[in-house]
């Protein structure tokens, strides 16, 4: 028999039983939905992740020098405590050597912070996020001052106890007040507040709105790191491509300027969006991995669903399947019509929960701050693992039909 | 010392023992089944049922036969060995000069589809599927294209007279039409015989009529018929009648020697 023939078969066998194919189809549509549902998240997560989180808490086509590299899990292999101890800081000097290397086209922005608690009068004191940085801050990180007006350079050459906050900061310490000119205490040192920048929202829960902002010469500098050093120099090149040229730029000058010797390590670490956010792949991963393993079992739920039916097709159509040996069909004729037959059913039902799938997703999407990207590999993946849950399940079922004695069969009523 | 052989290969002179040494020789041309000491028994859970007990048979083409007998006489072992459903334990089975008794079982279902045609007492049509379709079957499992198969199974419709009926399913149409439609099936790959088992015994006596005229008809085109049977009423429709008892053959005349036996049987 023919391998159409076998297919055309098997299609009307479904269509003359259409509610008993859509209950057996219900396991693997269910299944495959969720696939589908949990892959697009995971992936839309990825998607945001890469191209919003990482832009907004790093800086799109950025790099970083750090004293260290150590971002996620797993950053801090390969050295122990003392070699770290002994790494020099990174000084003003560091950051000059860079910039002196770095091409003319890119921005940099020495940027420190850490957590500080903060005070004015009439508010109860709440951490911030303290950052001691340049100008150049705002703009490499696409921060727009939408009330008042971020510090200017001659202020930070000035080292002017300015401060620009967030959202957050506002609102908790100069409530439905204009935060202009006010003072607030950070580590019990006052700053007047400048300018409060746009809201920016949150990220998996961390709010980006908790900043207060003063040039790194102001006392800010000293109150995050009191030895004078700073945690990082933020460099943005014009583009993706440019990234490469001015990472090799400002190691060759730093390892220069730090009199490093070819074949030492460097003493210094370079951090790129895509080595900062490797973890944050490694989760995906992981979600896609527990994301997945739910609808897997819906799949062995619906594999288990087609086995049974075809075992009750075999032996609701014994009869037919001994006419069919008395009139000229081969074992692989029976066997591949079973198999066929249940592979179409799973396959149309890993179909049917494709586009169920996507439009969860869609839903999930609309209704929640979740976002979603349909992956083409997981429809493809949908689908092949649709066809082979059939087979799988329809092994044994056709493997019986086809090993039936035809007088056997025929005789049964 | 060589064995007398007629022209079929069998022994001419009653010894048994010495025709089934013959093996591997081919019937003659003119020979569609052909066989020697033909032996099948079952194992009914310990019990051996020997319900053949050695069957000598030769059938020439286009001859038109019954095959009679009580029930237990073996008789539908025999057609299930004819009809290559079953192999038999011991003994050679011909057909059409190719030893079937020692053929595979996909090389059986080959045998089945191009040599042979079933019509069965419960008709066996699918019921889900329209009587083209059920006469496109047999042409499914011979790997014949989709517009071939319509073609040659309208026109073995319209040899049974249901040119008009094909594309009603077996429920829509009555036992007489069910059974023809089941001998378009049989008809449709043409068969080297067509082979009936109880061909009438789910049809009242003038649809069994009707039949045995289909039948008749094929016959008279050179069609080679055995039809299994236990009603003397319908095996007097064919040209030769062999009766079996007991496993083998008790008797095996013509029609007109079976006819002259019953009446008498029937005065008596």
């Amino acid at each position: 028999m023919k391998t159409r023939d076998a297919i055309g078969l098997a299609l009307s066998q479904i269509r003359v039983q259409k509610l008993k194919s859509a209950f057996t189809l219900l396991g693997v549509t269910i299944g495959v939905m969720f696939l589908i549902a949990v892959v697009s998240i995971v992936e839309g997560m990825g998607r945001y992740v890469e191209e919003d989180f990482a832009a907004r808490l790093i800086g799109s086509n950025t790099f970083t020098l750090r004293r260290f590299s150590n971002v996620g899990p797993g950053g801090n292999r390969g050295f122990d405590a003392r070699t770290a101890q002994r790494r020099p800081l990174i000084r003003m000097t560091d950051v000059e050597a860079v910039r002196a290397a770095i091409p003319a086209t890119m921005k940099s922005s020495i940027a420190s912070e850490t957590f500080k608690y903060a005070a004015a009068p009439g508010a109860r004191p709440r951490q911030v996020q303290a950052v001691a940085t340049d100008a150049n801050y705002f703009v490499i990180k696409n921060f727009a001052v939408t009330q008042g007006r971020a510090f200017t350079d001659q202020e930070v050459r000035a080292g002017s106890p300015v401060l620009v906050i967030g959202v957050e900061v506002a609102e908790h310490f100069f409530p439905g007040l204009n935060p202009e000119g006010r003072s607030l205490r950070i580590a019990g040192v006052p700053f007047t507040v400048v300018g409060v920048i746009e809201k920016q929202g949150s990220v998996f829960g961390f709010s980006l709105d908790r900043l207060a902002i003063a040039p790194y010469s102001s006392p800010m500098g000293r109150i995050i790191r009191p030895q004078r050093d700073f945690s990082s120099l933020i460099v943005q090149a014009p583009s993706q491509a440019d990234l490469p040229e001015g990472i090799e730029a400002a190691r060759g000058a730093l390892r220069a300027f730090r009199g490093l010797r070819a074949g030492e390590p460097d003493n210094f670490g370079l951090v790129t969006q895509d080595a900062a956010f490797g973890f944050i792949k490694q989760l995906k991963g992981r979600l896609v991995l527990f994301g997945t393993a739910l609808p897997a079992i819906s799949l062995v739920v619906g594999a288990m669903v087609i086995m049974n039916i075809m075992l009750v097709a075999v032996a609701e159509r014994t009869r037919e399947i001994g006419v069919r040996k008395a009139l000229g069909a081969k074992r692989k004729d029976i066997l591949s019509q079973f198999l066929v037959e249940a592979a179409t059913l799973s396959t149309l039902g890993a179909a049917i929960g494709i586009a169920l799938g996507i439009g969860l997703a869609e839903l999930i999407a609309a209704l929640t701050p979740l976002p979603a990207a349909v992956a083409p590999w997981s429809i493809a993946a949908a689908l092949v693992t649709g066809a082979g849950v059939g087979i799988a399940a329809g092994l044994y079922p056709a493997s019986r039909a086809s090993q039936l004695d035809p007088i056997t069969a025929l005789r049964q009523e | 010392m060589s064995t007398p052989v007629d022209e079929i290969g069998l022994s001419t002179t009653g010894e048994r023992k010495a025709v089934t040494s013959v093996a591997g020789t081919a019937p003659g041309q003119d020979w569609v089944i052909v066989t020697r000491q033909l032996k099948r028994q079952y194992d009914m859970g310990g019990e051996i049922v020997r319900a053949l007990r050695g069957v000598d048979l030769a059938i020439r083409r286009n001859e038109y036969v019954a095959i009679m007998g009580p029930s237990g006489s073996g008789k539908s072992t025999l057609m299930n060995l004819i009809g290559c459903l079953d192999t038999p334990n011991e003994g050679e089975y011909w057909l059409n000069g190719m030893l079937v008794s020692e053929m595979s079982d996909d090389a059986l279902a080959r045998v089945r589809n191009k040599e042979i045609g079933f019509v069965f007492q419960t008709f066996n049509l699918l019921p889900r599927a329209s009587a083209l379709q059920n006469v496109e079957l047999p042409l499914v499992y011979a790997g014949i294209s989709a517009d071939d198969r319509k073609k040659r199974a309208s026109e073995a419709l319209e040899r049974v007279q249901l040119g008009q009926r094909m594309h009603h399913r077996p429920n829509e149409l009555s036992g007489g039409q069910r059974q023809r439609v089941a001998i378009a099936r049989a008809l449709v790959n043409r068969p080297s015989i067509l082979l009936a088992d109880e061909p009438t015994g789910n049809l009242d006596s003038q649809t069994s009529e009707e039949i045995m005229r289909v039948f008749e008809e094929l016959a008279t085109q050179g069609q080679t018929v055995v039809m299994v049977t236990h009603e003397p009423d319908i095996a007097v429709h064919a040209k030769r009648i062999i009766v079996l008892r007991d496993g083998v053959i008790s008797s095996d005349e013509t029609r007109a020697q079976y006819a002259v036996k019953i009446s008498g049987e029937r005065v008596h």
